[in-house]
């Protein structure tokens, strides 16, 4: 029934943690499109996880309007609708596991929609095959490793049947490995379930793997595009703070250099073709 | 030296007990309390000890480690039977030792109640043995639902019972590795007189405290974008349900107590 209605809309939405302070988040206006991969990139302090938690009504605008499958976060009655239809998983594993064994941990949100007892089990084991976790169904969480945790927190989140995934830096405590693993997993959702994501981070290699970039500095959107229209622009992206793509970098000085290489080269791969490129009209 | 900390002593395992329902199991350890109580003379503690050794034969439990709960309470058991010892009224001197006076009915009366401590920590040790503490906070949820009628918390004090169980492993850790960093740092934790080892712990208390509160606010919101909204319209994954080996287990602990209450009254030995 939603699939008409944007996931996720913001309409020019600010928010002040106090009255008087300098707002968080100011003027955001976003669209996100259904069944997309959208990266939110911003360093610490930019206002990226206060945006995350306006779009599941955890906070409310102080001002413009957060739509969730079209339903406005600020009506009180539709707040656990939203909460449902907009998953969210946070930084600190441990911090969000409320049980004792994995598989009453996935219950959880199904125990507080009132989901009857028959249709949850069929929902744990689907949301804990998603993510690859069956054999652990029945160990202690505190005994997996943080990538694993992160993976019990996103099949607790899609038990529950969600439109929008939102990932709130759910990397930034990890070992590169769990960092991977839960970035392949959440990209697989994506692509075989078509569940929208909103990937929200401070690493510039995993932001690169999104359809699409939103840059975050000081609370407003400073840059939108797909991964090669934001690392394009290095020097930019450089000045907010945040690391490019090293080939990317390498192209920059290259291209200062003299050599005619194009501004959308990302990865290796891009950089040996366009070499290549340019040394075949060089012997010429 | 942290890592030892469990709570509670459950010993995994499948057997009759394990399997019992854990209300009916909370409701009989109850039941055994008051057949304990009810027991008239040193004598009559056969019947809880005939039904102690069925219960341990049935879960599979050694009689050792019934006994070995009773360890921690080997202070308070010997505090008892001396006070009972040397202060009861009695008429029939045993032995006349200076200001000290041991009467036949004191020697009972101490006798009787260290064997009533003793019998109560061996019993509801077969429940903690058996009973897992998830388990043992859905039985104790379910019994005080009733309750809930007239606002009491029963659902709220599950949730924190069960969170607390959660929780205790990552604060344990967290706790270890404070301790480690204090330490790598030049803090001393085990030397010194009780006051002093005391005072030690502060630095570790502090940051755990401020840890503990900020994961509690994290896991609030998690739970509340997990559509937590208390116990209202809430559904279970575990669902408890009694079966024929619970109505077993409370004929044979009903007849026990009857049993008790019958032998003290009529055969007085």
């Amino acid at each position: 029934m939603e699939n008409n209605l944007l996931p996720l809309e913001l309409k020019d939405v600010s928010y002040s943690y106090e009255p008087d302070a300098a707002p968080a988040v100011s003027h955001v206006s976003l669209t996100i499109a259904p069944g997309s991969f959208v990266a939110v990139l911003g360093h610490n302090g930019c206002g990226k996880s206060t945006l995350a938690k306006l779009m599941n009504a955890l906070f409310l605008p102080t001002e413009g309007q957060v739509l969730v499958c079209g339903m406005d976060t600020a009506t009180e009655e539709k707040v656990w609708n939203i909460r449902r239809h907009a998953g969210m998983v946070f930084q600190n594993p441990d911090n969000q596991i409320v049980a004792n064994v994995v598989r009453e941990d996935v219950a959880f949100g199904l125990e507080n929609l009132g989901v009857p007892q028959a249709e949850m089990e069929k929902r744990i084991d689907a949301a804990l095959a998603a993510v690859h976790m069956t054999d652990f169904a029945d160990r202690a969480p505190h005994l997996l490793s943080g990538g694993q945790k992160q993976r019990v927190a996103i099949a607790g989140v899609l038990a529950m049947e969600p439109e929008l995934l939102i990932m709130d830096e759910a990397t930034a405590m990890l070992d590169p490995a769990g960092r991977a693993d839960v970035l392949e997993t959440v990209r697989q959702l994506n692509r075989e379930k078509g569940i929208t994501v909103l990937w929200i981070t401070h690493f510039m290699e995993e932001a690169a793997q999104a359809d699409r970039i939103v840059v975050m500095d000081k609370g407003s959107i400073s840059m939108d595009g797909t991964p090669r229209e934001v690392f394009s622009q290095v020097e930019k992206v450089k000045s907010l703070g945040l690391d490019v793509p090293p080939m990317a970098e390498m192209a920059m000085e290259l291209r200062q250099g003299g050599l005619p290489l194009s501004n959308d080269i990302l990865n290796v791969g891009d950089m040996l073709k366009e070499l290549k490129q340019c040394l075949s009209k060089s012997s010429i | 030296m942290l890592r030892d900390i469990t709570l509670g002593q459950y010993m995994p395992g499948n057997s009759l007990i394990h399997r019992l329902d854990p209300r009916t199991k909370i409701l009989l350890t109850v039941l055994y309390i008051v057949m304990v109580f009810c027991v008239s003379s040193p004598v009559w503690y056969v019947i809880p000890l005939a039904y102690i050794l069925l219960c341990a034969k049935l879960s599979g439990l050694r009689v050792r480690q019934l006994l070995s709960s009773v360890k921690p309470l080997r202070f308070l058991l010997i505090l008892t039977f001396a006070l009972n010892l040397f202060f009861s009224s009695g008429e029939t001197t045993l032995i006349q030792w200076g200001f000290f006076r041991i009467s036949k009915e004191g020697l009972m009366t101490a006798v009787h109640f260290s064997m009533r401590l003793i019998f109560l920590v061996t019993g509801t040790a077969v429940l903690t043995l058996t009973t897992s503490p998830i388990a043992l906070c859905d039985g104790i949820e379910s019994l005080l639902k009733p309750l809930s009628k007239i606002g009491f918390p029963s659902h709220e004090l599950a949730m924190m019972m069960t969170i607390a169980l959660r929780f205790i492993p990552t604060l344990t850790e967290e706790a270890d590795k404070i301790q480690k960093a204090q330490m790598a740092r030049g803090a001393d934790f085990e030397s010194g007189n009780l006051i002093k080892r005391a005072k030690a712990m502060i630095p570790l208390l502090v940051p755990l405290f401020v840890s503990a509160f900020r994961r509690a606010g994290e896991l609030a919101m998690a739970m509340e974008s997990r559509c937590y909204h208390g116990g209202e319209g809430r559904t279970r994954l575990r669902v408890l349900k009694f079966q024929k080996i619970d109505l077993w287990a409370a004929l044979v602990s009903v007849a026990a107590l009857f049993l008790t209450i019958l032998c003290g009254k009529w055969i007085k030995l």
